[in-house]
């Protein structure tokens, strides 16, 4: 599955972008959180905040607890502050 | 046949002419009776800010806007729309981004652009970073508890009829 990182996310994690072979286990975005945390110290400091991180499912916003089956790409950002 | 409410949606670096896109939207058509419009411009309150550096998610921005627009066609009677937001480095005094809205009535118009307004600044995949005038200093701008906040009254009853 291919996950986007933007803004401080991107920068904590020191890539914009990354192919990855999820486990089977790994079925919501909250176990793709879990499973990237325990990859390494970046990935822990971009969602030590993790309430206040969003995801978006093939460029569509979801919560935490939705199933990723089936989509193809999965990005992780900050609140937004456009406008 | 008149499209009932054309949509324009542009997510780029460059300026944009809101005059021109004014203009267009009542061009031939003698149905639109208001047109509100919205600019936000780079501000700098202090003197401080060099630079604002806008970043975006290329594809989502634009489907995002896309689905705030059409929110809003469900809402109010819209004959419409135009949603233009740029990205990249800005100075201050710059414009970032324009909503314009036509429709018969001020009442609509008005409405339906605060209301695109309210969701894309909390919703549309955009983050701001301030580079600071002194030394090198760069901060993300966080996100406002008012701009989360000022979504719930759209959620309310009541607002807005179609």
């Amino acid at each position: 599955m291919r996950i986007v990182y933007f803004a401080w996310v991107r920068e904590r994690i020191g890539r914009a972008e990354e192919e990855l072979d999820l486990p089977d286990a790994v079925r919501s975005v909250d176990d793709v959180i879990d499973f990237l945390v325990a990859r390494g110290e970046d990935y822990a400091h971009a969602f030590s905040a993790r309430k206040s991180i969003r995801a978006a499912l093939d460029k569509a916003h979801v919560h935490s607890t939705a199933l990723i089956a089936g989509a193809r790409e999965l990005a992780f950002f900050p609140p937004m502050t456009g406008g | 046949m008149v499209e009932a409410c054309p949509i324009t949606i542009s997510v780029a670096p460059g300026d944009f002419d809101v005059a021109a896109d004014v203009a267009a939207l009542s061009k031939g058509r003698l149905d639109i009776g208001a047109i509100a419009s919205f600019v936000g411009l780079c501000r700098d309150e202090q003197g401080q800010l060099s630079a604002l550096e806008l970043e975006h998610y290329p594809g989502m921005a634009e489907a995002e806007l896309s689905r705030i627009a059409a929110d809003a066609t469900q809402r109010w009677p819209l004959m419409g729309i135009v949603i233009r937001h740029r990205y990249g480095v800005m100075q201050p005094g710059e414009r970032i981004v324009a909503v314009i809205c036509a429709a018969s009535h001020r009442g609509a118009a008005l409405a339906a652009t605060d209301f695109i307004m309210d969701f894309l600044k909390s919703r549309a995949p955009f983050w701001k970073k301030e580079h600071k005038s002194q030394g090198c200093a760069q901060d993300w701008v966080d996100a406002r508890e008012a701009d989360a906040a000022a979504l719930k009254r759209w959620h309310e009853g009541g607002v807005g009829q179609k």
